[in-house]
């Protein structure tokens, strides 16, 4: 194990997800881990971060002009990245991982910036070579493997969902919350309104499942197979930029919606655009139904069915049921 | 109303893509404007079409110059935005920018705007959401910090109101609104509008507009700053992932449900 200290940021501090302990789990790998947050984690998320050996958390006080950043302030990249740039000085950290959302590239980028600190985005693995942090990303649509070092002190890595195993320490510690003061510099921008989609499916997050099963035009604005496949696996839901707009659901996966990666991504009434493969042809298995028996898609399909996905997917809901019993 | 919109040349992602020696293998006749970047160039030329339409400017006033960082067969993805109606088309070219990470880029488009502002003021930068060989989605935001400009990033809806910038935005499962006054740098994403198809005068008029070649020392710029010598990244190795085993295709004929979580359960996927 080396010296290293590596900080992976917890934003929202409310909860902890599954990529986060991921993220934590390659973290390990690199170095010494701490956490740095935005706010008061609560007392489960604590817990959490125990299970994965993190013992302390840094927990910004952002301030600008003196009067203290609060609320939804504290979630513009802006301040995230001067909380990041303070924390890896503060402790003298050598790697900053984060997951791979639009708001936490944009934190990244200010980050890296402020630090002058080399950047990798959206990376599927994070080793250490010859000393130097070494990031792994599927480019081109999945077609491609290729490996960067970076080059200066400081390493700044988005690492996207389910690229390693989640594994809890084997004797779990008991974190130790940290203040530290963070000075933000004026903003010409101004935060009018931000509301938070609440999920109420029960369902887990598009781009951190393990399973996703995504409806195009096929579905003719149908998702009821989609959905009622996807609960049989307790899998999330996507769908085709397409039936988006179409407004039939409101997240799609592709180059420029949602990138996936789960082990398995099965694809109903889509036909496999370039777009839309740039964000799923990643995943480990992908299966597809597809009335048309020359749809695209099959071309980069472990499994696929030709018919009616009105017809295919209940099927296979039901068997699935009756397979878990 | 004067827009700088940034363009990039891009590998076409109808095309097989892949790497030479750690680069990106660029082919003239296969690349294409990066079509994210068509959004840029139809929200700038949006803005100033309603300028002109509310008389705050003269009809004819108001300029869209497209800027790319690019070899030679960047030209291509400027006529492109010729035919799309922009006014001017400027490509920062030199072997040693070859090999430029986000920073290089951000700093010589950076440079190139302020050489921009120094002939008159530049009132706006517009940027797509991502370029679509890498994916990066950051040099907007790096454009910004470069220029100390207020950035507003992933716009699905942009309004103007005297002199101050209003965008929604919808990232992750947040939606929000934010605001910032002009100069400034905007990203658009692929809802903020349809691009227009090109009109048959503009396409011949697109074929012989003259593209400017500034090179970094024309920005003043260190060119070790940029390419290959001022990247914080270095690319170790790229190679092609090995293709998919042949695929397993069912015929529905009333068992394909079945057979579809046969496929599941057997390869323990459930
Ligand atoms: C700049 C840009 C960015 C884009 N980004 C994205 C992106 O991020 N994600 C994305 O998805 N798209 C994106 N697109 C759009 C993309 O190019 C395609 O238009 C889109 O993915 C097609 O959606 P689809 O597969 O649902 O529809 P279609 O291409 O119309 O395919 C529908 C499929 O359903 C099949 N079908 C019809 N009826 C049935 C049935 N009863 N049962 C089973 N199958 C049936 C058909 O055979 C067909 O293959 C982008 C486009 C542009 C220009
Ligand atoms: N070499 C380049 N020349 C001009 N514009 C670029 C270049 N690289 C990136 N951009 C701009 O930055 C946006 C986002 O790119 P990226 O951060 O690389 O995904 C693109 O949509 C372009 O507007």
């Amino acid at each position: 194990m080396t010296n290293r200290t590596v900080l992976v940021l917890l934003d929202p501090a409310t909860e902890v997800r599954t990529s986060t302990l991921e993220l934590l789990t390659i973290a390990r790998g690199l170095g010494r881990v701490e956490a740095v947050t935005l706010e008061a984690p609560t007392v489960e998320v604590l817990a959490q971060l125990g299970a994965y050996g993190i013992e302390t958390v840094h927990q910004a006080e952002p301030a600008r002009d003196g009067a203290c950043v609060s609320g939804d302030e504290r979630h513009l990249p802006a301040v995230v990245a001067a909380a990041l740039a303070a924390a890896v000085r503060l402790t003298d950290a050598d790697v900053v991982l984060l997951p791979t959302s639009f708001a936490a590239k944009e934190a990244a980028a200010l980050a890296s910036h402020e630090l002058g600190a080399g950047l990798v985005i959206d990376a599927a693995s994070v080793r250490e070579a010859d000393g130097r942090i070494v990031a792994g990303k599927r480019v081109f649509a999945g077609s491609w493997d290729t490996e960067c070092a970076v080059t200066t002190d400081v390493a700044v890595v988005t690492v996207r969902a389910n690229s390693a195993v989640a594994q809890p320490v084997a004797a779990a510690v008991e974190p130790v919350t940290e203040g530290f003061a963070v000075e933000v510099a004026p903003s010409p921008v101004t935060l009018l309104s931000r509301e938070v989609k609440a999920d109420t499916s029960g369902r887990p997050p598009l781009d951190q499942a393990a399973i996703v099963v995504a409806g195009g035009r096929g579905t003719e604005g149908d998702f009821g197979p989609v959905e009622d496949l996807a609960d049989a696996l307790g899998a999330a839901v996507g769908a085709s930029r397409d039936a988006a707009f179409e407004g039939w659901w409101d997240s799609y996966v592709g180059q420029t919606g949602v990138t996936v990666a789960p082990r398995v991504y099965i694809g109903a009434g889509i036909s496999g655009a370039p777009h839309h493969r740039g964000g799923m042809q990643a995943s480990q298995v992908i299966v597809a139904v597809n009335s048309d028996p020359e749809a695209p898609i099959f071309e980069i399909c472990d499994f696929a069915v030709v018919g009616q996905l009105a017809d295919v997917l209940p099927q296979a809901a039901a068997e699935i049921r009756k397979h878990k019993g | 109303m004067r827009i700088v919109v940034t363009a990039k040349y891009v590998p076409d992602i109808n095309t097989d893509r892949g790497f030479d020696d750690g680069r990106v293998v660029r082919n003239a006749g296969e690349g294409t404007l990066n079509e994210l970047d068509e959004n840029a160039i139809e929200a700038a030329l949006q803005l100033v079409e309603a300028e002109r339409e509310s008389g705050r400017i003269g009809p004819s006033d108001g300029e869209v110059v497209v800027v790319t960082m690019a070899g030679l067969d960047g030209d291509v993805a400027l006529r492109k935005a010729f035919q799309l109606g922009v006014d001017r088309g400027i490509r920062v070219s030199d072997d040693a920018l070859a090999g430029s990470d986000y920073f290089g880029t951000a700093a010589v488009l950076a440079a190139a705007v302020r050489k921009l502002g120094e002939e008159s003021p530049v009132d706006l930068v517009v940027t797509g959401m991502a370029a679509l060989d890498g994916l990066g989605s950051v040099v907007p935001t790096l454009l910004g910090a470069e220029l100390g400009l207020p950035t507003l990033n992933l716009a699905m809806k942009v309004e103007l109101a005297g002199g101050v910038l209003t965008i929604t935005r919808e990232i992750d499962d947040v939606t929000e609104q934010l605001s910032g006054p002009l100069p400034a740098v905007l990203s658009v994403t692929d809802s903020a509008n349809q691009p227009r198809f090109p009109g048959f005068k503009l396409i011949m008029a697109a074929r012989s507009k003259e593209i400017e070649v500034w090179s970094p020392a024309d920005l003043g710029l260190d060119p070790a700053a940029a390419g290959s010598a001022g990247a914080r990244t270095e690319t170790l190795s790229a190679a092609p992932r090995p293709a998919r085993p042949e695929v397993e295709l069912v015929t529905d004929k009333g068992e394909g449900g079945v057979a579809l979580a046969d496929f599941l359960i057997r390869n323990d996927l459930v």
